[in-house]
């Protein structure tokens, strides 16, 4: 094979013009479902800053607030501190295998019903329809020339998009700090810049994802579409053509003909509604592909005609590679297997992943003590020949109320111990007080006497004792001796 | 199958897919062309733009010299500047507090304790190391700060007075003053009275003595010499900077050979004096933070 023969005589475009997609309106079971799930995900985005929560004076009263500045996350009755963020990572770890069990389940789940990306496309549509009309009109508006009305038209899109999306943007800062404060703030030009920086972005984005990037996100940017073919397999249910059914394509007189023939003739009649309806402009009768996000508006707008034209509706519908390829060849489809040894792995992860984080949760600790032995110097020789090393205390007090914590040590007899700053008790317990939702690091001073001390280390123990809830923490340490 | 050999050459377009390939092909496989979408290689564009709009903005070209300084005549090194004028200036509010309070009252208060030791920590980390180690643990002939004996006092006064004027610190008007005289080679001790001394003072901290040692002699010697500075029960003094002897703490080393060197050739350690070195306001927090590491009195 010579090289003339593998290349082209004129090179392919290595770019291609994004088409642009006109989805048309559609009513039916899945639109509705769709209709149900944008107003719930944007009722929570939106309004979930405002719902309150009551802490206490001492902290926010905000049910869900990442406070940055005071280095807290709150989640209703759940407070996390910065070294708790491996519940992040047990959330992601759910989040992914949940996205699994979704895909081994019922296909692109999230693609076409919950992902931010369609959610606020499938918004920006409404939008768009509502003010240019459904897929012919634009059409027609975008094909013609620069008239006053069509100014109008797409100013008014364009106004609103920018409207919703800086809604966004606004909902997103107040997750970051105590909502009504900050929408005053807003109102009056006092909030800080990086909340109108943030509003900024978000409606940027906003506004170029949903409004002029659309599907390309799917096609292009987003991940998930390639792992999602790696992940599914032939038992998991997809949107699907039922081209056992489809085929051979023909319209309603050519079908009567082809029968009269003695011809076998499909249902499908080649409407190409399901091409009309995509939000991503694909062809659902190509097959399981990466452009389809499996919205199921192509199944609306199937069971719309087939029910005008008399026949059984679900030409399109959520079905598994198997069944279809079984009732190609004629035999009876295989039950449908929602319990398979990939499902049962997913939901055994997710059990376990979510019990462990909800234990995790239940025994959470109120008070923490970390203790750091003085290294410079590792011990100290008194005058009377006793020793002394140093500890530094971190007692961590993750209540909402001032606590006194009382500190004793399991030890020799003939111990003695001090902390820098405390009040000494009657029995000669040192006792600091923790200020509320905080962390106080106190010197601690532990004297042996000789004999006791011996070298070159022995275990001591230091408890901290919360005296107001009766809340202990015990940490074993090393006391130094020459 | 088909068989690339026999595809022709006008065929730039998949069977199966229909659509057409890239031309390239390796062992008969094809590689279809899918095109990027055009936005990306607008994006791509912009990307250079942004390069052209920073290299103006920012510092970025350099010269034989120096460099292009940007638009607003940016530097990250101005930037840290401010910021570390920002932070002296929070640290100066916080230092308000220990200007004027007393010694005694940065220990009684928490808020102003904390930023008093935070600031000596610093401090001590600055200009003190270099001789009492990292936390004040001291080396032959410089004191551990971290224990309960003091050569000229504990107490958190003491400790100011120490820090701002000096040790044996000739410049200041103030320092401390005293000397470990050099018995042995200024001729006031001879050699086997320096030895009969060293034994007795051993015994009195309970170190061994040489065998055979003549305690008696020594006592007769201490008294004779010693007692003025370092007490009769050696107890020390801290007005003229005498030791204790009886302890287990030895500036200069508990061995026999060491205590000779100290009775023959005589001690007068260094520290020089921080008043003209240092703020107040820094001396304070020194204080408290060297009263801190553990022998405070």
């Amino acid at each position: 094979m010579t090289a003339q023969d593998t290349i082209p005589d004129e090179d392919g475009p290595l770019y291609a013009a994004a088409e642009k997609v006109y989805p048309q309106r559609v009513k039916g079971r899945f639109r509705r479902i769709k209709w149900a799930l944008l107003a719930f995900c944007l009722g929570i985005y939106y309004f979930l800053p405002f719902v309150r929560w009551d802490r206490g004076p001492a902290l926010p009263d905000q049910a869900v607030l990442v406070d940055f500045e005071r280095r807290r996350f709150y989640f209703f009755f759940i407070e996390l501190w910065p070294q708790e963020v491996y519940y992040l990572t047990g959330l992601l770890i759910l989040a992914a295998i949940a996205l699994f069990l979704m895909n081994a389940i019922a296909g692109r789940i999230w693609c076409g019903y919950l992902c931010p990306q369609t959610v606020w496309t499938d918004l920006f549509f409404a939008v768009e329809r509502l003010i240019e009309g459904d897929r012919r009109d634009r059409i027609k508006l975008d094909a013609q020339g620069w008239t006053a009305s069509k100014v109008a038209l797409k100013g008014m899109k364009h106004f609103v998009w920018l409207m919703i999306a800086w809604w966004t943007g606004g909902a997103w800062v107040l997750y970051f700090s105590d909502a009504p404060t900050l929408v005053k703030d807003l109102a009056t030009f006092q909030a800080p810049f990086s909340a109108y920086l943030w509003i900024g972005i978000l409606t940027a984005t906003t506004y170029v994802f949903a409004g002029h990037m659309r599907e390309q996100v799917c096609l292009y940017m987003c991940p998930w579409p390639r792992i999602q073919a790696a992940l599914t397999d032939s038992d998991a249910l997809n949107v699907t053509y039922r081209f056992d059914r489809g085929e051979p394509r023909a319209s309603v007189k050519q079908a009567a003909q082809l029968k009269a023939a003695g011809q076998p003739a499909g249902d499908c009649v080649e409407c190409k509604q399901c091409i009309a309806v995509c939000p991503t402009g694909i062809d659902i009768r190509d097959g399981t592909q990466l452009g389809c996000i499996q919205c199921g508006l192509c199944i609306d707008a199937c069971d719309d005609i087939m029910g005008k034209l008399g026949r059984p509706t679900g030409l399109i519908g959520y079905d598994t590679l198997k069944a279809v390829e079984a009732r190609a060849c004629g035999t009876s489809p295989p039950s449908l297997r929602i319990i398979r040894p990939r499902t049962l792995l997913y939901a055994a992860i997710i059990a376990f992943v979510g019990g462990a984080m909800m234990y995790q949760l239940a025994t959470r600790a109120f008070l923490n003590l970390a203790v750091v032995h003085e290294r410079t110097p590792l011990f100290t020789t008194l005058k009377d020949g006793s020793i002394r090393n140093a500890y530094t205390l971190r007692i961590a007090n993750k209540r909402s109320e001032e606590r006194p914590v009382a500190i004793t040590l399991d030890a020799p007899m003939g111990t003695t111990w001090e902390v820098v700053g405390a009040q000494q008790t009657a029995d000669w317990r040192p006792i600091v007080v923790v200020p509320p939702d905080s962390t106080l690091d106190v010197k601690l001073f532990v004297t042996m006497p000789q004999p006791q001390a011996k070298g070159p280390s022995q275990m001591i123990q230091i408890k901290a004792a919360d005296l107001s809830f009766g809340e202990n923490a015990i940490v074993k340490d090393n006391f130094f001796a020459p | 199958m088909t068989n690339p050999t026999q595809t022709a050459p006008e065929s730039d377009i998949d069977v199966v897919t229909g659509r057409s390939t890239t031309g390239h092909s390796w062992d008969g496989i094809r590689e279809l062309n899918t095109p990027l979408p055009r936005w990306w290689l607008w994006t791509f564009y912009a990307t250079i733009l942004w390069a052209v709009g920073y290299w103006l903005v920012y510092p970025a070209w350099p010269l034989i010299s120096s460099h292009t300084t940007g638009l607003f005549g940016y530097s990250s090194r101005a930037a840290v500047a401010l910021e570390v004028q920002a932070l002296e200036q929070r640290r100066d509010q916080q230092a308000a507090g220990l200007r004027t309070a007393s010694l005694e009252e940065i220990k009684a208060s928490p808020d102003l304790l904390r930023v008093a030791l935070a600031r000596g920590k610093a401090s001590f980390a600055e200009n003190c190391v270099g001789c009492h180690g990292q936390g004040g643990t001291g080396a032959p002939s410089y004191p551990n700060l971290t224990d309960d004996d003091w050569v000229w006092g504990g107490a958190l006064k003491d400790i100011q007075a120490t820090i701002q004027n000096g040790i044996r610190w000739t410049q200041n008007a103030d320092t401390r003053m005293g000397e470990m005289l050099a018995f042995g080679r200024l001729g006031m001790l001879k050699k086997e009275e320096v030895e009969q001394v060293v034994d007795f003072v051993r015994s009195l901290a309970k170190l061994e003595p040489a065998k055979g040692a003549n305690l008696p002699a020594g006592k007769t010697v201490y008294d004779a010499n010693c007692a003025a500075c370092h007490g009769e029960a050696g107890k020390g003094n801290r007005e003229v900077g005498a030791p204790d002897l009886t302890d287990a703490i030895w500036l200069y080393g508990s061995s026999r050979e060491a205590m000779i060197e100290s009775v023959h050739n005589g001690r007068a350690g260094i520290m020089p004096a921080w008043a003209s070195r240092l703020d107040p306001v820094t001396i304070k927090a020194l204080t408290v933070y060297v009263h801190s590491l553990g022998g405070g009195q």
